[in-house]
């Protein structure tokens, strides 16, 4: 009895519902696959590079992720017209990354703007990946 | 009786045109000073205030809104580019309330106030507004508080919902 309790209890732990940011990443996983058959994996380091980059926007300023988005993750950001930007990082903000067509919307619009073309899927999944785990 | 009628009289006289005057006072404060309509759509409220304040579609006349709708992806420098029925959803909410459709006070000037060959993106830009702020020297809206002019509701607490009258403005320092 107390073993089949043992094994219930492992089951709920089983079941219990990944972190929402996780299914954003399988499907970028699955996008990556796709893109590069060599895809080894998503890593924060290259997602912090990423998000540290000093880059140039379409409009000519000097600009990248840090600049509204705030240089530490966990803080709140300011847009350029005043607006608070919540903070990106998922310890600080549950409910980043749980909105697969927001998070796909920004993309679409800040990597246009500041790398000049869409991001990979590699990129965005690195990206996360530094995002969910940055304390 | 005949003793009390020219007090009555007076009374009267003195009561109505106090009333009159307070009437026409009043009615010149209140013209122009009357919120913007309340005007509604989820998906202006949810886009349009994601980086910036929400204005109100009686700020701008219709070709004005046409054009920043037209040219989302060069939006003041940033992309803020929509799908396209998103797009055509919010230009009609914002054209069909915008300035050059309204009755009230405020927008029918702020309309004069642009030549008819221009269309303009801010609505800082406008003479109505300039003319309105011209008391405001430039050093206060850097501040940290407020940013830019384009700010309304740093001052104007209740911009976003269509409040501009001068009695509730409060300058944050």
């Amino acid at each position: 009895m107390r073993n089949l309790f043992a094994s219930c209890l492992c089951l709920v732990a089983l079941n219990a519902p990944a972190a929402p940011f996780q299914d954003l990443l399988r499907q970028y996983e699955t996008q990556a696959r796709q893109e590069n058959p060599a895809f080894s994996g998503f890593s924060p380091e290259r997602g912090k590079r990423f998000y540290e980059e000093k880059r140039v926007a379409s409009s000519g300023r000097q600009s990248g992720c840090f600049d509204c988005h705030s240089p530490d993750p966990a803080q709140s950001g300011k847009t350029h017209a005043n607006k608070i930007i919540d903070p990106m990082a998922v310890s600080a903000n549950p409910k980043r990354f749980t909105d697969l067509q927001k998070t796909e919307k920004w993309f679409r619009r800040n990597c246009a703007d500041l790398i000049g073309r869409a991001c990979t899927a590699q990129e965005k999944g690195d990206f996360i990946e530094f995002l969910a785990h940055y304390k | 009786m005949k003793k009390w009628l020219p007090y009555i009289l007076f009374a009267s006289t003195v009561l109505s045109v106090t009333t009159l005057l307070a009437t026409s006072a009043n009615g010149q404060e209140h013209e122009g000073q009357e919120p913007f309509p309340k005007v509604e759509n989820p998906a202006w409220h949810s886009e349009c205030s994601g980086c910036h304040m929400l204005y109100h579609p009686a700020l701008l006349p219709a070709r004005s809104w046409k054009k920043i709708m037209d040219g989302l992806d060069r939006h003041f420098g940033e992309n803020a580019s929509l799908d396209a029925a998103q797009r055509e959803e919010i230009t009609r909410f914002l054209t069909s309330h915008a300035a050059d459709r309204q009755s009230n006070a405020r927008s029918r000037r702020i309309v004069q106030s642009i030549p008819p060959d221009d269309t303009p993106l801010r609505f800082s830009s406008t003479l109505y507004f300039i003319a309105h702020h011209d008391e405001i020297p430039n050093t206060l809206y850097q501040r940290k508080s407020i940013g830019s002019a384009s700010h309304c509701s740093a001052c104007h607490r209740g911009a976003e919902q269509g409040e501009f009258s001068e009695s509730t403005v409060r300058i944050p320092r």
